[in-house]
């Protein structure tokens, strides 16, 4: 056989060969992972020692609640509610006026942001991650009086317990239409401009809130809300967060 | 006249070994093969299994119980891969503490192929995932996210050909508009490209000019927006295009009982499957092939 003919079988072959695989049949299924299956014991070694640190921040004990808080045990406002608010004030002020030399006005979170109960008994880490498990962080926002007013009609129309910090009352009439709005006693004054602090989520538009803009300038305090938590309840020995009249809706 | 002699001698020789290499598969008659899929996707850190209280999913998942279950199926097949959807991150404390660290270490255990990024792999900002690449023993593809002005730059490729008993399998990616999804300054300037012009190009690519004889998409689209129909998903994007044989997806926690069967652009089957999230389920898709056989379209049974 010469190269010539020995290169024509090759080739024949390698067209012969090269006619591709074909799908002759399909089989898909869902597979559960659940008790039935064992756990693997390595895996299971090597995850132990992340696990055992994990869990010994996340069990320790930073504060105590002599109630369990829902955010559904108020109307307009709640106890978990104004307790969040109100440590996103304080501990959120330390660092805002320690960068700018002002203060803080007041604060407005959203009450689809509480991610869980607070409940009774010890408050450990973990309790912090459950109520906030996402990674936002404060911002304030400079917004002229005008601003703070399209706020005040929208909370007017959520009807919802957005939290509030105490500086804010917040009085809806028997029709919901807002009766009146103070901020530190004050009315309004729409040409004041007023330091808000919220979370990058509702700054950016988050549940509709689109009064963030325009606005007069923004402050980034790369502080994640879950650490503000933590830090004010190492702070209090016992929290002890109650529903008031920062945002009510008269009866009549 | 010696030169030429010499080329000739050495393309034979050459040729000789590659119909070497290939008759082992192509001369053993009619042996069908099995290429078995595994897939996971939003598992967003869930490494440790529900506890016996919880609402929803009591002592369901677990890493190390997901591990066992490839191990098995692995040993039944050893042409086994095994692909993630994306939003591997954010979900656990895991994640906040070690920043997707173990998430990694463990999916390289496992032995995983191929991932595709979600928006939650974002979460510690296109530099906290790059921060995790040297713990992943697996590639990362998408072929719709422009990576080149960013650090993740050259760690992603458009797709990955990987060859199982000799048959060649090709997988590319695909990820959801950042935009309005993930902050700015978290995927900095990663640029979103059209996922289903991409992918048309892909699939060209990997069946025309590749050759393969199996075309995945990772996606992390979402499956359906049955409120916003003309928003790209796993389902659009399945009727859009031609040439892939399965669509695993992710986003949108979607939980199919068994995989969903589409017509694509050329009114050939393709299917569309993603498994929930959390590492509740394992997704498993076996392909068969016959070889050299011309077996149409129609001829393939779909047994789901």
């Amino acid at each position: 056989m010469s190269i010539k003919h020995i290169l024509k079988l090759c080739l024949l072959l390698l067209i012969f060969s090269c006619a591709s695989s074909k799908i002759s049949k399909i089989e898909g299924k869902r597979l559960d992972i659940d008790e039935s299956i064992k756990t693997d014991q390595a895996i299971d070694d090597f995850i132990k020692p992340y696990r055992l640190h994990l869990n010994k921040d996340m069990d320790s004990v930073i504060s105590y609640a002599p109630e369990t808080y829902s955010k559904s045990d108020g109307k307009l406002n709640t106890a978990i509610g104004n307790l969040m608010a109100d440590a996103v004030y304080s501990e959120g002020n330390i660092v805002f006026n320690k960068r700018t030399q002002k203060n803080i006005d007041f604060v407005l979170l959203n009450h689809g942001g509480i991610r869980s109960i607070i409940s009774k008994g010890n408050v450990t880490t973990r309790t912090a991650f459950q109520v906030m498990p996402f990674e936002n962080s404060v911002v304030v926002a400079a917004l002229k009086g005008a601003q703070i007013n399209l706020m005040m009609e929208y909370l007017s129309k959520a009807k919802r317990a957005h939290p509030l910090s105490h500086q804010v009352q917040l009085i809806l009439d028997k029709n919901a239409a807002v009766s009146s709005a103070t901020i530190n006693g004050e009315p309004i004054d729409v040409n004041k401009t007023y330091y808000v602090a919220t979370n990058d989520y509702l700054y950016d538009g988050g549940d509709g809130m689109t009064f963030f803009h325009p606005n007069e300038g923004l402050y980034v305090l790369d502080y994640k809300i879950r650490n503000i938590l933590i830090d004010n309840f190492k702070k209090t020995d016992t929290l002890n967060p109650k529903i008031d009249q920062r945002f009510i809706k008269l009866e009549e | 006249m010696k030169r030429r002699d010499f080329i000739q001698k050495s393309t034979a020789a050459t040729v000789l070994a590659g119909v070497g290499g290939l008759s082992l598969q192509s001369f053993s008659p009619s042996k069908t093969k099995k290429i078995t899929i595994l897939h996971t996707n939003d598992v967003h850190s869930h490494i440790d299994p529900f506890g016996p209280e919880d609402g929803r999913n009591a002592n369901k998942g677990g890493v190390a119980r997901r591990a066992t279950l490839v191990e098995t199926i692995r040993r039944d097949n050893p042409n086994t891969l095994l692909l993630d959807a994306g939003d591997i991150f954010q979900g656990t404390p895991y994640f906040n503490y070690y920043g997707g660290e173990l998430e990694f270490k463990l999916m390289s255990m496992l032995k995983y192929d191929v991932a595709t990024i979600g928006n939650h792999d974002f979460d510690n900002g296109i530099d906290g995932l790059f921060a995790q690449i040297p713990h992943a023993d697996f590639e990362f593809v998408s072929a719709n996210y422009d990576f080149s002005n960013t650090v993740m730059d050259t760690h992603v490729k458009p797709y990955k050909i990987i060859t199982k008993d000799g048959i060649k399998i090709g997988i590319f990616g695909l990820g959801i508009k950042l935009e309005g999804l993930v902050g700015k300054d978290m995927y900095k300037e990663t640029v979103y490209n059209d996922p289903i012009g991409k992918a048309q190009d892909m699939s060209r690519i990997l069946k025309e000019e590749e050759s393969c004889d199996l075309v995945i998409c990772l996606s992390h689209l979402g499956y359906e927006y049955k409120n916003n129909p003309n928003k790209v998903s796993d389902i659009t994007l399945a009727r859009a295009t031609k040439d892939i044989d399965l669509i695993i997806g992710g986003h949108t926690h979607t939980f199919l009982p068994k995989p969903t069967i589409e017509k694509n652009s050329i009114d050939k089957n393709v299917l569309v499957n993603q498994v929930g999230c959390f590492g509740l389920y394992l997704g498993k898709v076996d392909f068969y092939f016959e070889h050299g056989k011309d077996v149409t379209a129609d001829g393939v049974s779909i047994i789901v």
